[in-house]
């Protein structure tokens, strides 16, 4: 009696809910996998069943290679530097100081902004020859740079954008962590002659672990999914050299209309981001260490 | 001695603490900077240039921003809206009446948390034409209108309001819905509050999906807006594509300085788990 009632009323709850991620979320994870494997359509051609043709394509295609390396190293940057530099923000405003309510405003305040109005704030830093970062570095005699429009410095100069506005997201966590640490333990630890340093990485370190693990997934998450910055400041380029995946994805299927390969690229970002899940669920929950 | 060496590093870290802040602030104050100066076709402004609100001026003179701003105002509200209806019953469901697999249902659901609707975003394209939802306000919210997040958050708040209260409610003869709403709603606000900021800002932030989706004035949000904007100013004026950036961002940033306390409050909310 109390059984089917819970299925009647559950499940008249949860219907809108499903019958929206099944349209936006499971659905096409299914009809993409089966897009993959077919031809784009073009007029009136139809899509033809091509095999894994799109996969050998994909394999060969070296602007693939180039968006994957580019992301990787995009990925390895930003989030081990904004993660410190969050851990430090959070430490600077976990304490008493003067002013301590601004500095803290100072560093959550791009957070706020959207991605694409940050990415004109910093052309316009970057901008050649009468951009503040150029006129600075013509102080050194090293002026007259285009960063954005050289291939070795362009995904750098992303890269600082991006640490820019996550950093001050991230360090919430880790304040949230850090208040939540009972201050008799650090006297204790102090008492017992502990330096500043080792209550840092006995103490401190291990204790906000957990929040050290929910930040990095979101940054690993945050460094596929996020492109606006591309798409407002190098489209890519130059030479594919800021190409990242999902930018790689948007102009297959936005700018060349190639659905069919397009498939396949998401198809191989779904796979990166079930990686980054299992690698949250099985591997990484048994080594942090829980209170 | 041992007194002295907590107070030194105090010191330093309050120098250090300010320095950074001072470096994070810098883009943002010399983009003030730069909105508030005539033009020189960009910098170097001289220090005491006169101050002058003509980029603003013309920017709302050559970008219909009012209507963007109105664009996205729909967007959040409508995402907003539906996020708090559906995540609210779902959560009601997954605490109140546990079936056999609604476990397994939660599950799915936090699927969505890894695999966000932008990824998807060529295939929801192909849907969202089948609708014939192009280029409306409807149909940008629409892979948004379920949030996993919401649901998360509303089922962890809900299970932690006590039994009792709802045995009580229900010998006093309120049905489901009333003990929802009398009940889970009014104790979850801090929850709401926290999931309605984060939200909200994400959704006035969102750009990809809008991007692909909208094709005109009438639908276009103000991050798409500005972006048109921007590409056809790029460098050809500065201090214009600056002060429509400023423009694009005041009201957030405006609500996010006068409410900040409970910006940071609702994100620290929502992160922890």
């Amino acid at each position: 009696m109390r059984d089917s009632r819970n299925v009647l009323y559950g499940s008249l709850l949860l219907l809108p809910a499903a019958v929206l991620l099944w349209i936006f979320t499971y659905q096409p994870i299914l009809t993409t996998l089966y897009h993959s494997f077919f031809s784009t359509a073009k007029g009136k051609r139809a899509a033809v069943f091509i095999g894994v043709d799109n996969y050998a394509r994909m394999i060969d295609d070296p602007v693939f290679w180039q968006a994957l390396s580019n992301n990787v190293v995009y990925a390895l940057v930003t989030i081990p530097v904004s993660m410190a530099l969050a851990l430090a923000m959070a430490l600077f405003v976990n304490g008493r100081m003067a002013g301590q309510g601004i500095v803290r405003m100072a560093y959550f305040t791009p957070t706020v902004l959207p991605m694409v109005a940050v990415a004109n704030i910093w052309l316009f830093f970057y901008a050649p020859s009468h951009g503040p970062i150029d006129q600075f570095l013509g102080l050194f005699g090293l002026g007259h740079n285009n960063l954005l429009g050289t291939p070795n410095t362009a995904l750098w100069a992303l890269i600082v954008i991006t640490i820019w506005k996550e950093a001050g997201f991230f360090m919430i966590f880790y304040l949230a962590a850090l208040q939540q640490i009972s201050p008799t333990l650090i006297e204790a630890a102090r008492l017992e002659g502990a330096t500043a340093l080792q209550v840092f990485r006995r103490l401190t370190v291990p204790l906000i672990m957990p929040t050290t693990l929910f930040v990095m997934v979101n940054a690993l998450i945050g460094a596929f999914r996020l492109v606006d910055h591309v798409i407002a400041l190098t489209k890519g380029g130059p030479d594919n050299s800021t190409t990242l995946l999902l930018f790689y994805l948007y102009e297959v299927g936005f700018q060349y209309w190639d659905t069919g390969y397009a498939a396949t690229l998401t198809v191989f970002l779904l796979v990166v981001l079930a990686v980054v899940a299992l690698f949250q669920f099985g591997y990484l929950d048994k080594k942090v260490h829980y209170r | 001695m041992s007194n002295a060496t907590p107070a030194n590093s105090t010191v330093t870290v309050t120098i250090g603490a300010w320095f950074l802040a001072l470096l994070w602030v810098s883009p943002l104050l010399y983009a003030f900077w730069a909105a508030f100066h005539p033009s020189s076709h960009g910098a170097p402004f001289g220090l005491f240039a006169p101050l002058t609100l003509d980029n603003f001026r013309e920017v709302l003179a050559a970008a219909p921003f009012p209507r963007y701003f109105l664009n996205t105002f729909l967007l959040v509200t409508l995402i907003l809206t539906c996020q708090l209806v559906v995540c609210t019953m779902a959560a009601y469901a997954f605490v109140c009446f546990p079936f056999r697999g609604s476990e397994v249902l939660f599950m799915l659901v936090l699927i969505q948390l890894m695999i966000m609707p932008e990824i998807l975003l060529v295939e929801n394209y192909r849907t969202l034409a089948a609708l014939g939802l192009r280029d409306t306000i409807l149909g940008m919210g629409m892979p948004y209108l379920a949030s996993a997040f919401g649901i998360f958050l509303f089922r962890q708040t809900f299970k932690s309001v006590p039994k009792e209260l709802e045995e009580a409610a229900r010998l006093e003869g309120a049905n489901p819905l009333q003990i929802l709403l009398r009940v889970f709603v009014p104790l979850a606000k801090p929850t709401y509050v926290a999931f309605g900021l984060v939200t909200v800002s994400y959704h006035w932030n969102n750009f990809l999906w809008p991007l692909v989706v909208t094709n005109s004035v009438e639908t276009r949000p103000v991050t798409v807006g500005l972006q048109v904007f921007a590409t056809v100013e790029q460098g050809v004026d500065w201090s214009r594509v600056t002060a429509a950036t400023l423009l694009s961002v005041a009201p957030l940033l405006i609500a996010f300085i006068i409410f900040q306390r409970q910006f940071v409050q609702s994100f620290m909310r929502a992160g922890i788990r």
